[in-house]
């Protein structure tokens, strides 16, 4: 194989190196074209646009001028408050209960038995559908009185409790949804993961006398970091860019309950025609999306010097 | 010696014990997970008269296909069937093209501001479409694409994630196979088509699957750029017509639409598991 090596040690004219560097460029720049423009009218453009339209605001005259007002008024919105806060608890109370629980069930099901594959693809298959699927079925699920919820408390004696409709539930039900849905995706990694740690240092381990508990903290946990740093940062985007199940239940109600940044700009886009103001909420949700990847991708960084 | 080994069976017995429990545990987590689908086959299956009993999962004696007859029939199936296929196709063949012409020029061509280029990249995989709605749409429009199926794929044309799946596939090929190709006289446009892209196979498919399975279960985006019937996916005709049979308290008949939304992907998957379960592992861990 010629290297890059070899290839400095052979005496190359500088014009040669030239026009091998512009073909190498040309043909790198056709490569690269279709994917740049697409990025660029679908990606890039849009963001430049976004700013701009976050920051134009319509006078009477007709004449628009830049300024903060969309921002003014987005903070000043109570809504919007009740949405950044509210998606604040919805991602902290779907992410670690649905990490918890995935590695739970990777450790539980690692075994190739047909028993664990069998429990495994019960786990995967809300994954595979629709969220407005799964929405589609939890409302039946979670409705007063003749709901699957309601009906099989009934038979216990408990009274019907109104999941969707009581603003101190409404959340919480969101919640149980999505960790349905996404717990079962999440194991996957975690079975690849623990298929990454060698059998022996468990086999050491019990030798040495260390329980289940004892293993699974200081051998499981340990390797499974840059799994786990993984997991977080899918499950962190899902919390920001998915509100399917809570425009087809809720409609971010009741009372706000249940409203999130992105179905506030899905309302404000869609039902009070208010661009400015969901140009403005794109923006700050974006300014958080990049700086929390920004943070995940250091701690990704961290999470791969542990491991090597 | 033998209190130590009867120490050892005691412990192995608590061991065992804690495996059934564990076991037991994990079989009944497996159920909770499971009865939502289990509802959705029982109550698709029972006469919508049921009344107080539609809860139930016990299946009813009287079973029968009205409710599939009746969401066929109320909702466009077929329509969105069809859309749905071309959606999925559609994006799907673009991206192939797109994401092996980049992921090659990174793993092979080293250029004067690739590392610049593999950045802007980046930027992608956490902007996706959905936070970028209100600017794409008004793109949209500018483009005369809204309310198009053409402008639902749009957007997911050039795929970040796709480009670098592609790039770590590229570089696991060694360079041998080129070369060798580059000898017997191929041109570069050959060497990728003949040479590489048979060996790239496995990236491929595992990008198939991962995009059909995310934009066969899209909501939002296509819910935003379409507004006529005509263009509505499997999902947005879900849910307009859940909505409707919803009001109605016609569970039976949104459990069987729900049925006919969700069972291509989980048929899939039963039939191809392994291949699946590896293509979420493989794009998501590489």
């Amino acid at each position: 194989m010629v290297d890059a090596a070899t290839m400095s040690a052979l005496p190359i004219s500088s014009a040669t190196k030239r026009r091998g560097n512009i073909r190498v460029w040309r043909r790198a720049a056709i490569l690269l074209a279709p994917s740049l423009i697409l990025l660029a009218l679908f990606t890039y453009w849009p963001i430049v646009q976004v700013l701009y339209q976050s920051l134009s605001v319509a006078s009477f005259g007709g004449q628009a001028h830049l300024g903060l007002d969309n921002f003014h008024r987005l903070f000043a919105d109570p809504h919007f408050g009740k949405a950044v806060w509210n998606n604040a608890i919805y991602g902290i109370f779907t992410i670690f209960p649905s990490i918890a629980l995935s590695l739970l069930f990777a450790v539980g099901l690692k075994e190739s038995t047909r028993f664990s594959a069998l429990l495994r693809t019960c786990f995967v298959f809300p994954t595979l559908i629709p969220l407005v699927a799964a929405a589609a079925l939890f409302t039946f699920i979670f409705l007063p009185r003749f709901g699957l919820i309601d009906y099989q408390l009934g038979r216990f004696g408990l009274s019907a409790v109104n999941w969707l409709g009581d603003p101190d539930l409404a959340l919480a039900s969101v919640i149980l949804i999505t960790i349905w849905k996404n717990a079962g995706y999440y194991m996957l990694f975690f079975l690849a993961g623990l298929q990454g740690i060698p059998e022996d240092l468990h086999e050491a381990a019990r030798v040495e006398g260390a329980t289940t508990f004892q293993r699974f903290r200081r051998i499981t946990l340990p390797l499974l970091r840059p799994t786990m740093t993984f997991v977080f940062v899918i499950a962190l985007l899902q919390v920001l860019t998915t509100v399917d199940h809570i425009i087809l239940m809720t409609s971010g109600g009741p009372n706000d309950a249940t409203n999130l940044i992105l179905f506030y700009i899905y309302e404000q886009a869609a039902q009070n025609y208010d661009t400015g103001l969901a140009a403005a909420a794109t923006v700050v949700s974006l300014a958080g999306l990049l700086v929390l990847s920004l943070i995940s991708l250091r701690t990704l960084e961290h999470g791969i010097h542990y491991e090597g | 010696m033998k209190a130590e080994r009867s120490i050892g069976r005691a412990r192995q017995r608590k061991g065992n014990s804690t495996a059934l429990a564990a076991t037991i545990l994990l079989a009944a987590s497996a159920f909770i997970w499971m009865t939502p689908f289990l509802w959705m086959l029982v109550a698709s299956l029972r006469p919508d008269n049921a009344g107080a009993d539609m809860a139930s999962l016990w299946p009813s004696l009287e079973s029968g296909f009205g409710n599939f007859v009746e969401a066929w029939t109320s909702g466009d199936f077929p329509l969105w069937y069809l859309n749905t296929v071309i959606l999925c196709g559609g994006i799907l063949i673009v991206q192939l093209v797109t994401i092996t012409m980049a992921g090659y020029a990174f793993a092979r061509l080293d250029f004067p501001g690739r590392q610049l280029c593999f950045y802007l990249f980046l930027l992608q995989l956490m902007l996706v479409p959905p936070v970028l709605i209100i600017p794409n749409l008004v793109m949209l429009s500018d483009m005369g694409l809204y309310d198009t199926l053409a402008g639902v794929m749009a957007p997911y044309f050039a795929s970040a994630f796709g480009v670098f799946l592609m790039r770590q596939t590229f570089k696991t090929i060694p360079r041998d196979f080129e070369e060798a190709a580059l000898v017997d006289g191929a041109t570069p446009v050959q060497i990728l088509w003949r040479v590489l892209v048979p060996l790239a196979k496995p990236g491929l498919v595992a990008f198939s699957i991962v995009s059909v399975t995310a934009h066969w279960n899209e909501f939002l985006w296509p819910l935003m750029s379409t507004t006529s019937p005509g263009n509505q996916v499997l999902t947005v005709g879900l849910a307009s017509f859940t909505r409707g049979a919803e009001s109605a308290s016609q569970w039976g008949v949104i459990a069987a639409g729900t049925f006919l939304v969700a069972a291509p992907l989980l048929i899939a998957f039963i039939l191809f598991q392994r291949r699946f379960v590896s293509s979420f592992v493989f794009t998501g861990i590489k």
